[in-house]
């Protein structure tokens, strides 16, 4: 008993780990490899959640839905919704300053949960959908352990994918504009075209994140999208494992969501009177750990590690 | 034709609160070059240090005020010699991040300290004022205190950049950092005098929010889009544009409830600044972009 208590701790942990690690790899896109600043990651996630849970749940009359489609279908419904999500903020923005990108985004992810919680017909409101399936539903491999080995399968399917394009001319573009914006203008690069494209994978990915966030836990209400976890988190994984290192997005994700649900288990020992407050502890402690991080070793756990030139022999 | 002349007082008083806080993003943008995300936060803790301060004294709800403006003063001075100025030669993004961060720590701060219900000021409901030659508009005392003690403030920012060294020389930082530096302009004074009058303005409008709405943990949080909405119309980096920009935000917010539901007023500070970005990005007194 005490085992298989241990067992399914571990894979719901790990499984939310993956989740994470999508998002954080969708934001290394983006932050890591271009400098572009999004704070609205939570917007993207909720987007590509809602997207798969409106299509693959059974039909209800509280909210849109019905369309019974199956998981992969539900996971491609949410990358399209997040990519033209992603079009639409990267146009505004990809020419202006970075705060401005900033302002904006975190904008968009007001927005989306404003939405999310007013628009009942489409969402359900503040009560949330519920019953979403995993795949193979009703057969023996609906199980939380399968559901852990597609997540794992995305998470190494998208780091394979991101890690080529760090490697490729194009990654190397994009770290020069991070680096030197004037330069690589000048080297006849179309800056804010080169943001643009990363900056809507980036989103593509964050929304393939929000699919596979619905499917686990099963049930979406705004809460789950409160800049909190949305978005903090996020770039607090990033931050510490390692901004610009893919490896170091994957490992910041099984880090700091450790850390997050180690203090869950500490303030989850306090009297139930004081439960708002250590939820409220909690906030502080990563916020903390963010600050130290900064300060001290901001290049993270695994610094970037920019690939060797390979100079050409004459 | 009364209603919205009623709304356009609503939205003169948002108008007020949005300035207080579009002031300090903008003047902290134009000197240290990142836009301050903790901004909203330290409304919300100025708020809850004039209603510590008005409880342990037992004064009336107007005492808040100075408390609160004293009081963000000196926090916001001290954020910024503890962690800010750490990391102020990095990349102006990391202390984009570090006051994201911030924000989430004073929110939590907040809900430890004072918990996470409403709160309010002073109990009891207060007369407004029938102007019977408004065509029956009313007119809360407190709104009209909000509008003037507002507008007292912005002449005294006015008078500081435009009258003092001080002010001078941070309208010159703001301008031209580098210039403004070989010319041997104290750098680090004008940084402590902008977190100064940010921090204070930003209690103000914490007080403001307080007196006319109710206290909550996320109070300056959700009002943080609309502030930026108003430093970005005016053109960030501009302070004078952080009024006029401040005023319009509010007062389409307000005026909005017209035509669409109220839970969409922060959707109308949005379209209106992503209007902007698309249109005319350095704002309407050409900020920096």
């Amino acid at each position: 008993m005490e085992l298989t208590g241990i067992a399914s701790y571990l894979i719901s942990f790990l499984t939310f780990a993956g989740v994470y690690a999508v998002l954080a790899l969708g934001l290394n896109m983006q932050w890591g490899f271009t400098g572009q600043f999004n704070i609205g990651v939570a917007g993207f996630f909720a987007v590509g959640a809602y997207t798969s849970a409106i299509l693959t749940t059974p039909s209800s009359p509280a909210y849109l839905g019905g369309f019974g489609m199956p998981f992969l279908v539900g996971l491609a419904g949410a990358v399209i919704a997040s990519t033209l999500l992603g079009l639409i903020v990267g146009l505004i923005t990809a020419r202006l300053r970075t705060d401005y990108l900033a302002i904006a985004s975190i904008g968009i992810a007001e927005m989306v949960r404003l939405f999310v919680k007013n628009e009942d017909w489409l969402t359900n409101g503040v009560r949330g959908i519920a019953g979403i399936e995993r795949p193979f539903a009703d057969t023996v491999l609906d199980n939380p352990f399968v559901y852990l080995v597609i997540v794992a399968l995305f998470v190494a399917g998208v780091y394979f994918l991101v890690q080529r394009a760090y490697a490729s001319p194009w990654g190397r573009v994009l770290r020069a504009i991070r680096e030197n914006e004037p330069a690589t203008a000048a080297a006849g690069k179309s800056i804010a075209g080169f943001r643009l494209q990363a900056f809507v994978l980036g989103s593509a990915i964050m929304g393939l994140g929000g699919g596979l966030y619905a499917h686990f836990f099963g049930f979406l209400s705004p809460e789950a999208f409160m800049p909190l976890y949305g978005t903090f988190l996020v770039w607090v994984m990033l931050i510490a494992g390692g901004s610009g290192n893919n490896r170091g997005a994957i490992l910041g994700a099984i880090v700091v969501w450790g850390v997050w649900s180690g203090t869950e288990l500490l303030t989850g020992m306090l009297p139930s009177e004081h439960a708002t407050q250590g939820a409220a502890l909690r906030v502080l402690l990563i916020g903390v750990l963010l600050q130290v991080i900064l300060v001290t070793r901001p290049e993270g756990i695994l610094p970037e590690k920019p690939p060797k030139l390979i100079a050409k022999k004459r | 034709m009364t209603d919205i002349l009623q709304l356009l007082i609503y939205g003169l008083v948002l108008g007020s609160v949005l300035t207080m806080g579009a002031i300090g993003v903008s003047m902290i943008f134009g000197i240290l070059r990142f836009a301050h995300f903790a901004h909203g936060d330290f409304m919300t803790l100025g708020a809850y240090l004039g209603l510590s301060f008005i409880s342990a004294f037992g004064l009336s709800s107007w005492w808040a005020l100075p408390a609160a403006m004293v009081g963000m003063a000196v926090i916001a001075v001290f954020i910024d010699q503890v962690l800010y100025r750490r990391i102020r030669r990095t990349q102006p993004v990391i202390l984009l991040i570090a006051s994201f961060g911030m924000a989430l720590i004073l929110r939590s701060l907040v809900q430890l300290i004072w918990g996470s219900d409403n709160q309010t000021y002073a109990s009891g409901i207060q007369f407004p004022w029938q102007l019977d030659w408004l065509g029956g508009m009313r007119l809360k005392p407190d709104h009209l205190w909000i509008m003037l003690i507002s507008l007292g403030l912005v002449a005294g920012v006015h008078l500081f950049l435009t009258r003092t060294r001080l002010g001078k020389a941070m309208r010159a930082m703001s301008d031209n950092m580098d210039l403004a530096l070989v010319s041997g302009i104290p750098a680090e004074r004008v940084i402590m005098v902008t977190w100064v009058i940010g921090g204070a303005l930003a209690g103000a409008a914490g007080v403001f929010l307080g007196i006319d709405t109710r206290l909550h943990p996320v109070m300056g949080w959700t009002t943080l889009l609309p502030v930026f909405a108003a430093a970005i119309l005016g053109g960030i980096g501009r302070p004078y544009g952080a009024i006029a920009g401040g005023m319009i935000i509010g007062v389409s917010m307000e005026m909005s409830t017209l035509l669409i539901p109220a839970a969409y007023k922060p959707a109308v500070a949005f379209a209106i600044m992503v209007g902007m970005l698309i249109l005319r990005p350095q704002g309407i007194f050409k900020g920096t972009v």
